[in-house]
C-alpha cells in the first residue's frame, strides 16, 4: 500500500496551523528593541525643526549641557563629521534627482520633524529635560507645500543647487492614445482625483540599540525594521564601518507596513553616537515624533480620463499624477517607486490597446513621502475602477458588466500589459464571477434598490485588481540599491532529530517563521515543534532581501522549500546506506525515516542524526553527510510575479451627515498555493482595514505653512474594529509557474483594493441624490456633505 | 513623550487634599482618573510640581439620591455611573451619554468629577450637567461653595474652579415626572470626542427646555433661541433652523464652522423629531 498524501500525519502545506510565536508574544515574552537592556545604555531624544523650512542661524546647547545626567549632545555640523549624506534615488529611475541628506539638519532644516540636535543622557527622561533646554535660532523660510503650486515657476525652492522643485518625470506613451479619444464613435470620462496623506502607525514605534565595540570595531545595530541585510550595507557606507562587522539584529518587530525598511537620520545618528560614546545608545520614536518622522504615504493629484467604444470596450486610458514627496527622496529605495507603480498599474486588470501617462514626483516641505503598504496600488486601482464606474454610468451598463467586457481573459496568459508588465498565471475573470456570487450581486443590487424607495442610501462598490508581489532585481538592486531580491534559506538536522531553520526573510507579525516551519515541517516530516525558525539576524541567516513587497512567502518560502529537499535527500542518502534501501523506496514522516511503500519505521531521525554525530565509524568513509542544506532563490524569467483579486464594499451613506456605514466588504483574491489560509485571510483583513483607513480615516492634515495639525492618535484616525464591517474571504489558487512552492504574495490585496471599493460604493449610494462624484481620500463626513452641497 | 519630573503625595481625606495642595503650591494638580492629566504631562502641555492623587478620598465616590435629588460623587468612575442603577432610572439622560465618553478601559479609570473640572468643550459629561441645571460642590481653603452649572463652564477648559478648589460632587435635581429627554451625537469613530453633540431636557408641557450643544463652541453651551422656540410651540423645523442662532461656533479639523451648525441642527431636528413619534406612540 502507497501511502498517499492525505494519509501523512503531518502535511503542514496548506494547513491553517496556529503561530508557534503566538504563545510567547501573548505571555509578554516579546524581544522588541525597547525591551533590551544593555549595560551602561544611555538614551537618545532628539530635537526637532518647529518649522517646515528654516535656516538654523544658531544653535546653544550650554543650559541643556550643564543638566545633571546629560551625556552627550550632538548637532547636524557634529554628525556631518562622522555620517556621510546618502542620496536617495535609483539611476533605472533615469533623470531623477535628490540632494545629498544629512543624518541631522545641517545649516537648513527642510520639514517639521526633522532632527536637529540629538541629546543623549542616562534616562530618556532626561534627555526630552535637556532638549527643552537646547536653544535654536532659525529664520524662516518660506515653506513650499502644495505639490501643485511647487512646480510654479516662481515658486521658492527647496533646494537651491536644483533649478526646480520636481524630484523626477516620466512620460510614458504606447498605443493610438489621441486618435482613440478623438474618435467621435467613443464614450470618453474624466475625474480628478486627490489622495491624501497617510502614515504607517505601527504599534511599536521606530526603535533602534546602537552598540559598538572599539575593541573590535564592531557594531551592532537592534532594529525594528524589515530589511537587516540592505541596512546592514546602509550603515556599513555611512559610518565607515566594514561592513562584515556591521551586524543587524531585528527580532520581535510590532508592525512595519514598509515604514520601516528605510534609512532615518535619528537612527543612523544613534549608531554614530553609539560609535563615538563607545556605549550603546538606544532611540524609541515616541508617537508624536513618528507621526512627524516615519515617512508618509500617498499624497497623489490625478487628472485621469479613459474611452470606451460603442461595445463598451476600452480604447484609451490616460493619467497625469503629480506626488508630493517631501524634501528628499527617501534612501536607498527612493520616493520615485510609489509614483511609478501607479505609472505601472493603472487599468492593469484589463486589456486595452492605448495609454498614456506622466508623473511628475515633486518636492515639498513636509515629511518625506516613500513605499508604503501596497505601494501606489490604491492610488492605480481607485483611479482606474473610478473611471470603470464612471464608464458604466455614461454608457448605461451594469458595473458589474463593464468589467466582464474588460477583464483581461483567464486563457490570455502569459500576457503583456501595455505599460510592458507581463503578466502569468492570472484569473480576473474566475476571481470577478466568483465575487459576484459570493456577495449575491443580484441579491444586493435589489436591496440597495428597495432601501432607496425607502430613503435609506447605499452602495455598491466593485474592484478589479492586480498586484506586485515577488520582486525580481528589477525593482531595486537593478538601480543601484543595496536590496537583495533573492533570499536564502539553511536548514539543518540537529543529533537530537530536531529541525533548525535560518531564513532572510523576516517577521513583522504576518507569520513568517510560521510559514517557514510549516514548509520545513512538511518537507522533513516532523511535527512544527521540531522545527526552529531563526530570521533577523545578519550574523547567522543567510543573505537577502528581507520582508517586503509581498515577497517573503514566495521567495523566502521556495528558498525554504528548496533548502529542506535538499536536507532532505541528504537524510534519505544516509538513511539508505545505513538501512541498505534505496533511497527512494524511503520516504520521512513522524520524525523517522519510513519505508514508502508501507509505511514501516525504519530508522528515526534522532537515531540516523545521532548515528551521524557520533558513531560516524559505522558508516562508509565515502559518505561524509552534511545535515545542513542551503538554498538561495530569486525570481527569474518574470521581473514581478503578479496577484490579482476581485472585491466588493456594500455600504451605507447618511446624507444629512455625510457619515458613512460600512456594511459587508468582500474579496476574492488569487495568492497562488496558500501555505496557512488563516494568515492569508488575516493579511487580506488587515490590509482591507488599512486601506478602508485611506479611503475613509487616516489623514495627516496640514496648515499651509507645512505644520501637521493631528500628529496624536487622538486627532489622526486610525480604523478602529467598532466601524470596520464583516470581511468576507474566498480564493481561487493559480499557483505562479516560478517556483516549485507556486505562492504569490498576499500582503498587498487589501490595501490595494479596499479604497476603491468603498469609494465606488459612496458614490454609487449617492448618485441618485445628484452629489457631485467624491473623489478625494479620505472621504470625510464633511467632503461628503460638501459633495452633497449642503455645506460650502 | 515622558513627563517632566513631579512630587507625588496622596491625600486621604478632602482636607488633606486641600492642605496638600496649600503646601505645593499653585504648581500642583489633582490626579483623578488621570485619563486627561497624564496625556498633558506626557506631551510636556502641563509641567507640575506635585501631582495630589485624590483617588483614595473615599468620600468622593458614589453615587445617592434622596426625595428631591442625585448626587454624584466626584471620584465616581465612568464606569460606575454606566453601571448605575440610580443613573439609569432617575438621569437617563446621563446613562444614554456615558456610553459615548471613550472606551471601556478609559471608562473604568476615568472619573465623573475629571471630566466636569476639566470641562473639554467636546465632553459629554459637562453638556450633560449643564442641561440638567446641575449644581457644582466646591471644596477650598475657606469651606464649601455651590456654583450652577450655568455659571459653572467658562471656556476651553475654563471653568468656576479657583487654583487649588476641589470639586467634589455634582448635585442634580430629579426632573420632573413626565420630563422628556434627548440624547445625541456625531462621531467619526465609536469612543471619539464628538463633531457636535446635543443634550437635551423638555419638562412636561413644554414648560421648560434646556437644549446644550457639545462640541460646537467653546464650553457646553445651551440654544436659547431654540429653547424658547420649544417652549413657545414651534415646530420641530422651526426649532432646528434656529439651532444654533447666537451660538458662537468654533470649527475643529472633523468639522468646520458651517458643518457643525449643520450638524447641531440635524441633531436637534432629529432628537425632536423621535420624541414626537415616542410621544404620539405613547
Ligand atoms: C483616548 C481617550 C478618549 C477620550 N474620549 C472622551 C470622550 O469621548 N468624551 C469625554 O468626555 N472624555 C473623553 N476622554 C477623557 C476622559 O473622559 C477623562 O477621563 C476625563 O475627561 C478626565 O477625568 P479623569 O478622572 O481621568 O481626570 P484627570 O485626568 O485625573 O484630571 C483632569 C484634570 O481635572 C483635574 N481634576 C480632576 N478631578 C478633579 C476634582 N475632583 N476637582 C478639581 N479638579 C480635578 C485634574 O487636576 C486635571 O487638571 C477620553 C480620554 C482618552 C484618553
Amino acid at each position: 500500500m502507497t501511502l498517499h498524501a492525505y494519509d501523512r500525519p503531518v502535511s503542514y502545506i496548506g494547513a491553517s496551523v496556529p503561530r508557534p510565536n503566538a504563545t510567547r508574544l501573548l505571555q509578554g515574552r516579546g524581544r522588541y528593541v525597547d525591551d533590551k537592556v544593555l549595560p551602561r545604555m544611555v538614551h537618545a531624544a532628539f530635537v526637532r525643526s518647529p518649522h517646515a523650512h528654516a535656516r538654523i542661524l544658531s544653535i546653544d546647547v550650554s543650559a541643556a549641557r550643564a543638566l545633571p545626567g546629560v551625556v552627550a549632545i550632538y548637532d547636524g555640523a557634529d554628525m556631518a563629521k562622522v555620517i556621510t549624506p546618502w542620496v536617495g534615488v535609483l539611476t533605472h529611475l533615469s533623470g531623477m534627482r535628490s540632494p545629498p541628506q544629512p543624518a541631522l539638519a545641517h545649516g537648513v532644516a527642510h520639514w517639521q520633524g526633522e532632527p536637529v540636535v540629538m541629546v543623549i543622557a542616562q534616562s530618556r527622561a532626561v534627555a526630552e529635560d535637556a532638549a527643552a533646554l537646547v536653544d535654536i535660532d532659525y529664520e524662516v523660510l518660506p515653506a513650499v507645500c502644495d505639490m501643485d503650486t511647487a512646480l510654479a515657476p516662481d515658486a521658492p525652492r527647496i533646494h537651491p543647487g536644483l533649478d526646480s522643485n520636481l524630484c523626477w518625470e516620466r512620460k510614458f506613451e504606447t498605443g493610438a492614445v489621441d486618435a482613440a479619444f478623438a474618435d467621435p464613435t467613443t464614450t470618453v470620462v474624466e475625474r480628478r482625483f486627490t489622495f491624501g496623506r497617510h502614515t504607517g502607525v505601527t504599534l511599536e514605534p521606530r526603535a533602534v540599540i546602537g552598540d559598538y565595540d572599539p575593541s573590535e570595531d564592531r557594531l551592532t545595530m537592534h532594529y525594528s525594521g524589515q530589511a537587516p541585510h540592505m541596512m546592514q550595507s546602509v550603515v556599513s557606507r555611512h559610518l565607515g564601518v566594514p561592513e562584515a562587522r556591521v551586524r543587524v539584529v531585528a527580532e520581535d518587530v510590532g508592525g512595519s507596513f514598509g515604514i520601516k525598511i528605510h534609512t532615518y537620520g535619528d537612527e543612523i545618528a544613534t549608531l554614530a553616537a553609539a560609535k563615538m560614546l563607545k556605549r550603546p545608545v538606544k532611540f524609541v520614536a515616541d508617537r508624536l515624533e513618528s507621526f512627524l518622522s516615519d515617512i508618509h504615504a500617498r499624497d497623489h493629484r490625478i487628472t485621469a480620463r479613459a474611452a470606451v467604444d460603442a461595445d463598451g470596450r476600452l480604447t484609451a486610458v490616460e493619467i497625469d499624477d503629480v506626488t508630493g514627496i517631501g524634501p528628499y527622496s527617501v534612501y536607498p529605495r527612493s520616493s520615485g517607486i510609489e509614483g511609478n507603480q501607479v505609472v505601472n498599474l493603472t487599468g492593469a486588470p484589463y486589456d486595452f490597446p492605448a495609454y498614456r501617462a506622466r508623473l511628475r514626483v515633486v518636492f515639498q516641505n513636509k515629511t518625506p513621502m516613500c513605499q508604503y503598504r501596497a505601494v501606489g496600488h490604491p492610488i492605480a486601482v481607485a483611479v482606474m475602477e473610478g473611471l470603470m464606474d464612471d464608464l458604466a454610468h455614461a454608457t448605461g451598463r451594469d458595473p458589474a458588466d463593464m468589467r466582464r467586457i474588460n477583464l483581461r481573459r483567464d486563457d490570455s496568459y502569459p500576457c503583456t500589459s501595455p505599460q510592458g508588465m507581463r503578466f502569468a498565471d492570472l484569473s480576473h475573470q474566475q476571481c470577478m464571477e466568483k465575487l459576484l456570487t459570493l456577495m449575491d450581486y443580484e441579491g444586493l443590487k435589489a436591496d440597495r434598490d428597495a432601501a432607496r424607495a425607502r430613503g435609506i442610501h447605499r452602495g455598491i462598490g466593485l474592484v478589479s485588481m492586480v498586484e506586485v508581489t515577488n520582486p525580481s532585481p528589477m525593482f531595486y538592486g537593478v538601480g543601484g540599491a543595496p536590496i537583495a531580491a533573492q533570499d536564502g534559506a539553511t536548514a539543518r538536522l540537529d543529533a537530537s532529530g530536531a529541525v533548525h531553520v535560518a531564513n532572510s526573510i523576516t517577521e513583522q507579525g504576518q507569520g513568517t517563521e510560521t510559514i517557514l516551519a510549516q514548509i520545513t515541517a512538511d518537507v522533513m516530516g516532523v511535527t512544527m515543534a521540531d522545527v526552529h525558525v531563526t530570521t533577523g539576524d545578519t550574523a547567522t541567516v543567510p543573505y537577502g532581501g528581507g520582508t517586503w513587497a509581498s515577497r517573503g512567502a514566495g521567495i523566502g518560502g521556495e528558498a525554504m522549500l528548496q533548502a529542506a529537499r535538499a536536507l532532505r535527500a541528504q537524510v534519505l542518502e544516509v538513511a539508505g546506506v545505513i538501512l541498505q534501501a534505496a533511497p527512494d523506496t524511503l520516504t520521512l514522516v513522524g520524525g523517522a525515516v519510513v519505508d514508502a511503500a508501507t509505511g514501516a519505521e525504519r530508522i528515526t531521525l534522532r537515531d540516523l542524526a545521532r548515528t551521524v554525530y557520533y558513531r560516524g565509524n559505522e558508516l562508509p568513509p565515502g559518505l561524509k553527510p552534511e545535515l545542513i542544506a542551503t538554498r538561495h532563490y530569486r525570481v527569474t524569467d518574470y521581473p514581478f510575479v503578479f496577484t490579482n483579486g476581485a472585491m466588493a464594499s456594500y455600504v451605507e451613506v447618511d446624507p444629512d451627515t455625510g457619515m458613512v456605514k460600512l456594511l459587508s466588504h468582500w474579496v476574492v483574491e488569487d495568492v497562488g498555493t496558500i501555505l496557512n489560509e488563516k494568515l492569508v485571510d488575516e493579511q487580506i483583513r488587515g490590509g482591507v482595514v488599512q486601506g478602508i483607513g485611506g479611503a475613509l480615516f487616516e489623514e495627516c492634515i496640514y496648515s499651509d505653512d507645512g505644520q501637521m495639525q493631528n500628529a496624536t492618535m487622538a486627532d489622526y484616525l486610525v480604523p478602529m474594529a467598532g466601524e470596520m464591517p464583516d470581511i468576507t474571504i474566498a480564493h481561487v489558487c493559480t499557483p505562479t509557474r516560478t517556483s516549485d512552492l507556486g505562492a504569490k504574495g498576499a500582503g498587498e490585496a487589501g490595501t490595494a483594493g479596499a479604497p476603491a471599493a468603498v469609494m465606488n460604493a459612496i458614490n454609487d449610494a449617492l448618485r441618485p441624490l445628484g452629489a457631485a462624484t467624491l473623489s478625494q481620500m479620505p472621504m470625510t463626513p464633511e467632503r461628503i456633505l460638501r459633495a452633497l452641497g449642503t455645506v460650502a | 513623550m515622558k513627563t517632566n519630573a513631579f512630587a507625588y503625595v496622596r491625600a486621604d481625606t478632602v482636607p488633606d487634599a486641600l492642605r496638600l495642595y496649600a503646601e505645593a503650591g499653585e504648581d500642583a494638580r489633582y490626579l483623578a482618573g488621570g485619563q486627561s492629566l497624564m496625556a498633558a504631562l506626557n506631551f510636556r502641555l502641563d509641567e507640575p510640581s506635585t501631582l495630589i492623587d485624590i483617588t483614595r478620598v473615599a468620600a468622593l465616590r458614589g453615587i445617592v439620591a434622596d426625595a428631591d435629588a442625585i448626587r454624584i460623587g466626584a471620584l465616581t468612575r465612568h464606569a460606575d455611573v454606566a453601571d448605575s442603577a440610580v443613573i439609569t432610572a432617575e438621569l437617563p439622560l446621563i446613562h444614554a451619554a456615558i456610553g459615548h465618553v471613550a472606551h471601556p478601559a478609559i471608562r473604568n479609570r476615568g472619573t465623573f468629577g475629571g471630566s466636569v473640572a476639566l470641562a473639554d468643550p467636546a465632553a459629554e459629561m459637562p453638556a450633560c450637567v449643564l442641561a440638567l441645571g446641575g449644581v457644582m460642590e466646591i471644596a477650598g481653603q475657606d469651606g464649601t461653595r455651590h456654583v450652577p452649572a450655568d455659571a459653572f463652564f467658562l471656556g476651553t477648559y475654563e471653568t468656576a474652579l479657583a487654583p487649588g478648589e476641589l470639586l467634589t460632587g455634582v448635585t442634580i435635581q430629579r426632573p420632573a415626572p413626565g420630563s422628556r429627554w434627548g440624547f445625541a451625537e456625531l462621531a467619526r469613530r465609536a469612543g471619539d470626542y464628538a463633531m457636535a453633540g446635543l443634550c437635551l431636557m423638555i419638562a412636561p408641557d413644554r414648560r421648560d427646555a434646556r437644549v446644550v450643544f457639545f462640541s460646537i463652541s467653546d464650553r457646553p453651551v445651551r440654544a436659547r433661541a431654540a429653547e424658547a422656540a420649544i417652549i413657545a410651540g414651534a415646530s420641530v423645523i422651526e426649532v432646528a433652523a434656529v439651532a444654533t442662532d447666537g451660538i458662537e461656533v468654533y470649527g475643529d479639523l472633523n468639522a468646520g464652522i458651517a458643518t457643525k451648525r449643520h450638524y447641531a441642527s440635524v441633531l436637534l431636528r432629529r432628537e425632536l423629531a423621535r420624541l414626537d413619534q415616542q410621544e404620539a406612540a405613547a
